[in-house]
């Protein structure tokens, strides 16, 4: 009863310190959860601008290609933290972990939506087409959102003081995370296999045989970027003090990473004799250039000096380009790059955006609540990296 | 051997018995069209259309072509849509046929982006939506008929048979008429060849055929398929090899440190 009531007046609290941000945020929720519960009702046609000449709208694009693409903080961070030991970036690992745990169940929730048939989704578990980059896709995504919140869980157990499953996790942690950084190198690299099999409708600007390796690395140089978008947003919202070498330290690994993303893009359309398509292929060329320039070149560019790594707000701007850059891309191959059947267009319903603007609402309100109830910023004794002697004891 | 089918564009005469006849066979509704000033209707493929005439006005060589050009799906010999979906509800059965299987699918509706020729159609105004697309007929085929458009057509346009002979068939006319056909068997060689084959009187880019490699669309994806299991083993070595190797020489340095501390402990 005392934790219900102490819920609500923490709940009333949140909404003080944030008045007009929470109740628009939480409008967006309400109407996104009646535009699904009608969706269910009437099915995706009723809600959406879908047709057979676009099959594919807002909900493959933003929620299954930038969603997951988006929610690489987590792998990469961990990556970072529990097998390349840095631990500078300890202090924000939760916090990662639970965006990209959150970020995984909005795709799953919106792949909801957007199947025909959601109620037979676990048809995948039976029905296996192993060639298939969609199956790869949907046995990684359903896998790694387990992976992640097994290893979001001990934040939880803190929290409710249980003992035993904590020791339980810990003793997995390593496989765990190493499970993590698989399931991701694979889906997120499938997500472009996936387009693979439209190379007839797929602008040749984007389709290339190495589609699947560009979006692992897209998505790896991503990974910092969201967790210094997250973490300048939560420190800023929430007052968590964050040292700026944690966030610059972020910054400094992403030129080197999108260097050779933009390297492999630009030998790849050399190889294969279509880097002329860059000045001729207009219309998309324009996207092309948007998303090279200011997604990619821009920001090696500009997190390439320390001066800009060391301001907070500069180093912000600068995620937000990488972050910006990446979903233009994704947007580009699943949509705009992409060629409908003839004689149909598509523009997204108000209900398709509804949809999607309400999922993402209500990660932000969880996010909110988290920060609040969870000890996401602050670590006991017990939980240090690398098993130290804590973790024996 | 898959069974198949060649359309003589020279042989149809536009009166769309295999339209009716399909719907009629596969119990397909109506649809409620507007007139658009041909006599092209329905507008599209779709959950209640499986086949349809296009008409096609051509100027080729100066002379005037009205060719009518039936739409359906292609079969094709290497499906994208067989490789695409992730439940196998689509497979190419022994008849050639791509026939869709809906005690599996779950409406992601992937084989729609991937077919190279944007046949498969979603039942979008239904709360529990299905794929639909043409079967070949393959449950009259199952009983020894012939589908039910290759039936019902009255000119000879349609021939049911054996893919390879089909082949043969068709370059027999083209080498017979040379002047009346152009040299281009559409479906025989289009991303890796298809069970419906088409002969033209006129270039087929010029009546809404859309132009196709000869390589299977599913060459690159399944490549890239067959590079995850050792995709799969190389990163769980390596970063369980990075993780042992790090913390090694974490562990050495501490105890370097220690050690150190204590000489410089025991010095004093």
């Amino acid at each position: 009863m005392t934790t219900v009531r102490r819920s609500f007046g923490d709940i009333v609290s949140v909404g003080r310190s944030f008045p007009i941000g929470t109740s628009i945020l939480t409008a967006v929720a309400v109407i996104g959860l009646g535009v699904m519960i009608y969706r269910y009702l009437n099915g995706i046609g009723a809600i959406s601008n879908l047709s057979d000449g676009r099959a594919w709208g807002l909900w493959i694009s933003l929620d299954l290609y930038c969603g997951v693409a988006l929610a690489a903080g987590g792998f990469t961070l961990a990556g970072a933290v529990y097998i390349f030991n840095r631990k500078k970036y300890y202090p924000i690992i939760r916090s990662a972990i639970l965006t990209a745990f959150l970020g995984y169940t909005l795709v799953i929730l919106a792949l909801l939506v957007d199947l025909g048939q959601p109620w037979y989704i676990w048809h995948i578990i039976i029905n296996w087409n192993i060639h298939s980059p969609l199956f790869e896709v949907g046995v990684c995504v359903m896998t790694y959102t387990i992976v992640l919140a097994l290893e979001f869980s001990p934040v939880v157990f803190e929290r409710l003081n249980l003992r035993v499953p904590l020791r339980i996790i810990r003793s997995i942690q390593i496989p765990l995370v190493i499970a993590g950084i698989v399931l991701s190198t694979l889906h997120q690299s499938s997500l472009g296999s996936m387009v693979l099999m439209m190379p007839e409708t797929v602008d040749p600007l984007w389709y290339t045989p190495i589609l699947p390796l560009l979006f692992l690395i897209s998505a790896i140089a991503v990974g910092p970027a969201m967790v210094i978008f997250e973490s300048s947003l939560s420190s800023r919202a929430f007052g968590h003090k964050l040292g700026q070498d944690i966030l610059s330290g972020l910054g400094k690994a992403i030129p080197y990473i999108l260097g050779l993303y933009l390297l492999l893009r630009l030998v790849d359309l050399a190889v294969s004799g279509e880097i002329g398509l860059i000045f001729s292929n207009y219309p998309h060329n324009m996207l092309w250039w948007l998303e090279i320039i200011v997604g990619v070149a821009l920001p090696i560019i500009l997190l390439s000096r320390a001066s800009i790594r060391q301001s907070k707000t500069k180093l912000l701007w600068c995620a937000l380009l990488v972050v910006g850059g990446l979903v233009l891309n994704r947007f580009n191959v699943s949509w705009f790059a992409l060629a409908g059947r003839e004689g149909y267009t598509y523009f997204p319903h108000w209900m398709e955006i509804a949809v999607s603007a309400g999922l993402i609402a209500w990660a932000i309100i969880i996010v909110m609540l988290a920060n609040r109830y969870l000890p996401l910023h602050h670590h006991e004794g017990e939980w240090k990296v690398g098993g130290g002697k804590s973790h024996r004891g | 051997m898959t069974k198949g089918v060649l359309v003589d564009l020279n042989k149809c005469i536009g009166c769309r018995a295999c339209q009716v006849a399909c719907k009629q066979w596969n119990e397909l509704t109506a649809e409620e069209t507007t007139n658009r000033g041909t006599y092209e209707n329905p507008p599209h493929l779709s959950a209640h259309t499986f086949t349809r005439i296009r008409f096609n006005e051509v100027a080729d060589n100066g002379n005037f072509h009205w060719v009518f050009a039936k739409q359906q799906c292609m079969h094709c010999e290497h499906p994208a849509c067989q490789a695409a979906c992730l439940v196998g509800a689509l497979q190419k059965n022994e008849f050639g046929a791509v026939v869709y299987d809906d005690k599996k699918c779950i409406g992601c509706r992937y084989c729609m982006m991937a077919c190279p020729f944007g046949i498969p159609a979603f039942e979008w105004e239904e709360p529990l939506p299905w794929i639909r697309k043409c079967t070949f007929c393959s449950d009259r085929q199952g009983g020894g008929l012939e589908p039910a458009c290759v039936t019902a057509c009255p000119t000879g346009a349609l021939k049911l048979g054996e893919r390879d002979e089909l082949i043969a068939v068709a370059r027999g006319r083209i080498s017979a008429k040379p002047d009346e056909y152009v040299d281009h068997i559409y479906g025989e060689r289009e991303v890796g060849g298809t069970s419906w084959l088409y002969l033209s009187p006129v270039p087929f880019e010029r009546i809404g055929f859309p132009t196709r490699g000869d390589a299977a669309v599913t060459i690159n994806p399944e490549r890239a398929m067959s590079a995850v299991p050792p995709a799969l083993f190389a990163v769980a070595a390596l970063m369980t090899g990075l993780y042992w190797v790090i913390k090694r020489k974490d562990r050495l340095n501490r105890a370097e440190t220690d050690d150190q501390k204590e000489k410089e402990e025991v010095a004093k």
